[in-house]
């Protein structure tokens, strides 16, 4: 299903003409009752899709996957919950690991321009590298070196590089869109042509700043995407138990946020639907929602067995895996399989270099607790 | 030096200007600030530097709190206007999880340099969820700066030096004291963290900040009638708090009052007396608000007031 607008629906051009990027020509109130919804369909996707580009997609997600495999094998015995024992392990805590929905970022990143922004989640390894940060630093940060991107102060949860744009993994579900959401309005004050993404998942919709934010977004036609990454599980709970009406777009729909319902596992339609929702966004036109419906193979947390999935259900999302899909779809564009198997190795060997590189990088000292936390009256290390 | 008489609101209006004249990257935002604010503490500020930066908003706390942080990751310096500072609690996430941990949790990646605008204090008949002061919250979380100016020169110079901070700060102006007038320096600076001795004596140190500031220093005036000298602080700052000026009156005068219109259970002064007793040992105590909600009624308002009769009344039993 698609409801991507048409030329033409975007609010501001109806009532302010060719206002561009003028903030003060927007009124917030003025739109309360003189809003239009244009009814058109769908523009047919104008992103086209070569093989160069679709091997780059499928190389992305194989770095996703390489990495996360990785990094779910660092992690056990490293998290006391759901009653795993705690051990000595590479990655300790936490560790949410997005594997089979490598290709929302892949598709939505390969748009991207460096000084773009995005904020992310505590499921965020794959936006991370999808934006372009190395794998080696997001390595050193996940095994808590000095070398990692937060100097070890994060971890997976907290996981960023500003140098990329990627503002940020958070750990509380919604934060982020707020976040992205200021950022846009700071391109837009600064006179900045830069757009922000804003990846979230279904869990967050029900929490109280989607709405202030798709709000304000939409109040101040900011240049954002909003990325609803449904892996249909809030936790260890449904989401479709917990969530009123029909769901994410209809709620930015209602918001008048035009936008797209697209397989979140089919890497080649994620970049269709974004290309062609980045467009709008990049032309002014305001806010736009993308949602991506793939699923969570994996527990909550990488300790979480998931056993209260139905197993037809995991089956059918791996029957469904993003990376499979794609390799179908460049058989068919022409690639070969060694061409294909040559980046999953190269991913792979990658990945496995960086673990090495991790594992013999320095911890961060102790001094280290006491450093960036405010220039006055932080505590001295002692 | 020029000095102006201006009221409480109108020198943070007036430094607020300023630092918005000299850097572009200065911005306001929040529900009402394009008419002044309720206070008027914004007033004629849209009119000069327009709706890009002073922004009308939503009633959307978070994404107030939220934007403000995406803001300054990415270049801004944002003033974040809460109206009362009760309704931060609608921000609290933002404030505690995102702007206070923004800059650790990255690495130094990125700095949040954010004034939040949080007015305190029990507010005339406005009962009990427009009436709360609830700074020693924000003084428990690291990554906070915390100010409390109690005149219209400090809250001139405190706004400036928070905005020139780099680091959030939650900056909580009494809402009874918008309308104090009193000479104002526009030039003048003030570095945060600096208390200020309002009264010397050697008998007693009282230690106040924001409105109460007022009151213990109408009760020293009232003691010294009785023979008894009250040194008053003024702490402007609660993090990081003038620990060097506290210890130094308190070694002086061995005795140590804090007084405050926030809860005493848990407050601010906790933190003072318990610092002054580990440090020299001197007797301290403590005069904060009931641990009752502010009720609307004037005789039960009345109940989580207190002011300088309370104050003389403890000054005496301290010293007696």
């Amino acid at each position: 299903m698609t409801t991507a607008p048409g030329a033409g629906d975007s609010c501001p051009d109806r009532l302010f003409g060719d206002v561009g990027w003028r903030f003060d020509a927007l009124k917030p109130h003025a739109y309360n009752c003189n809003v239009v919804q244009n009814p058109a369909p769908s523009p047919a996707p104008t992103t086209k899709l070569t093989l160069d580009t679709a091997l780059v997609l499928y190389q992305t997600m194989a770095r996703i996957r390489a990495f996360e495999d990785a990094a779910e094998e660092a992690s056990r015995g490293g998290v006391a919950v759901f009653g795993a024992s705690l051990t000595d392990a590479k990655v300790r805590g936490p560790l949410h690991l997005s594997t089979g929905q490598e290709a929302v970022p892949a598709g939505v990143c390969a748009h991207l321009h460096r000084d773009d922004a995005i904020t992310s989640t505590h499921r965020g390894h794959g936006h991370t590298i999808a934006k372009g940060a190395s794998i080696e630093q997001a390595m050193c940060e996940l095994f808590g070196r000095a070398t990692g991107f937060n100097g070890g102060k994060g971890g997976s949860m907290h996981i960023a590089d500003f140098s990329v744009g990627m503002l940020g993994a958070n750990g509380v579900v919604a934060a982020g869109i707020p976040i992205a959401v200021g950022a846009a309005h700071a391109a837009k004050v600064l006179g900045r042509d830069t757009v922000v993404v804003c990846f979230f998942g279904d869990g967050a919709i029900n929490r109280g700043p989607f709405l202030e934010g798709l709000n304000w977004a939409r109040v101040y036609q900011l240049p954002v995407l909003f990325v609803c990454e449904d892996n249909r599980w809030s936790a260890t709970t449904a989401t479709d138990k917990m969530t009123a009406g029909a769901g994410a777009l209809s709620r930015a729909q209602a918001l008048d946020i035009s936008g797209t319902t697209v397989d979140g596992n089919d890497v080649f339609a994620v970049y269709a639907a974004a290309g062609d929702l980045l467009t709008q966004v990049r032309l002014g036109q305001g806010p736009r929602f993308l949602h991506a419906v793939t699923y969570r193979v994996k527990g909550h947390v990488s300790v979480d067995a998931a056993q209260y999935r139905s197993p037809a259900e995991v089956q059918r999302a791996l029957a469904h895996d993003p990376l499979l899909f794609a390799r179908e779809k460049l058989q068919a564009l022409g690639a070969t399989s060694s061409r294909v198997a040559a980046l999953d190795t190269a991913a792979r060997e990658e990945v496995a270099a960086a673990v090495r590189a991790a594992s013999a990088a320095p911890w961060p000292t102790a001094a280290a607790a006491f450093t960036d936390i405010q220039d006055l009256g932080a505590a001295q290390f002692r | 030096m020029s000095a102006t008489r201006l009221s409480y609101a109108a020198a943070a209006c007036l430094a607020l200007e300023n630092a918005m004249r000299d850097d572009a990257r200065v911005i306001a935002l929040g529900e009402d600030v394009g008419r002044g604010g309720i206070f008027g503490q914004y007033l004629g500020l849209q009119e000069k530097f327009g709706a890009t930066r002073i922004i009308d908003t939503p009633i959307s706390e978070s994404t107030i709190m939220g934007a403000a942080v995406g803001m300054a990751l990415s270049g801004l310096v944002p003033v974040v206007e809460m109206r009362v500072a009760d309704f931060a609690m609608c921000a609290m996430d933002e404030i505690v999880n995102q702007a206070a941990k923004a800059r650790y949790m990255f690495g130094g990646q990125g700095r949040v340099p954010l004034v939040a605008r949080l007015p305190i204090g029990v507010w005339t008949g406005s009962a009990a969820q427009h009436s709360q002061s609830f700074e020693s919250w924000f003084t428990h979380v690291p990554g906070l700066v915390v100010v409390t100016p109690a005149t219209p020169q400090d809250n001139h110079d405190l706004l400036c030096a928070a905005l020139a901070c780099g680091d959030p700060v939650i900056y909580m102006e009494h809402k009874e004291l918008w309308g104090l007038v009193d000479e104002v320096t526009p030039e003048a600076r003030l570095p945060i963290g600096v208390a200020r001795t309002l009264k010397t004596g050697s008998d007693i140190t009282l230690v106040s900040w924001s409105r109460t500031v007022h009151a213990a220093l109408e009760a020293a005036t009232l003691a010294a009638a009785e023979g008894i000298r009250v040194e008053v602080i003024d702490l402007r700052t609660l993090w990081p708090w003038d620990r060097d000026a506290v210890l130094a009156s308190a070694a002086r005068t061995k005795r140590v009052l804090v007084v405050h219109e926030a809860v005493q259970v848990a407050g601010f002064g906790a933190e003072i007396a318990a610092t002054v007793a580990e440090t020299l040992g001197v007797r301290v105590k403590r005069l904060g608000g009931l641990r009752i909600p502010v009720g609307y009624a004037k005789p039960l308002e009345d109940e989580a007031r207190f002011g300088a009769t309370e104050i003389l009344q403890s000054i005496r039993a301290f010293v007696a």
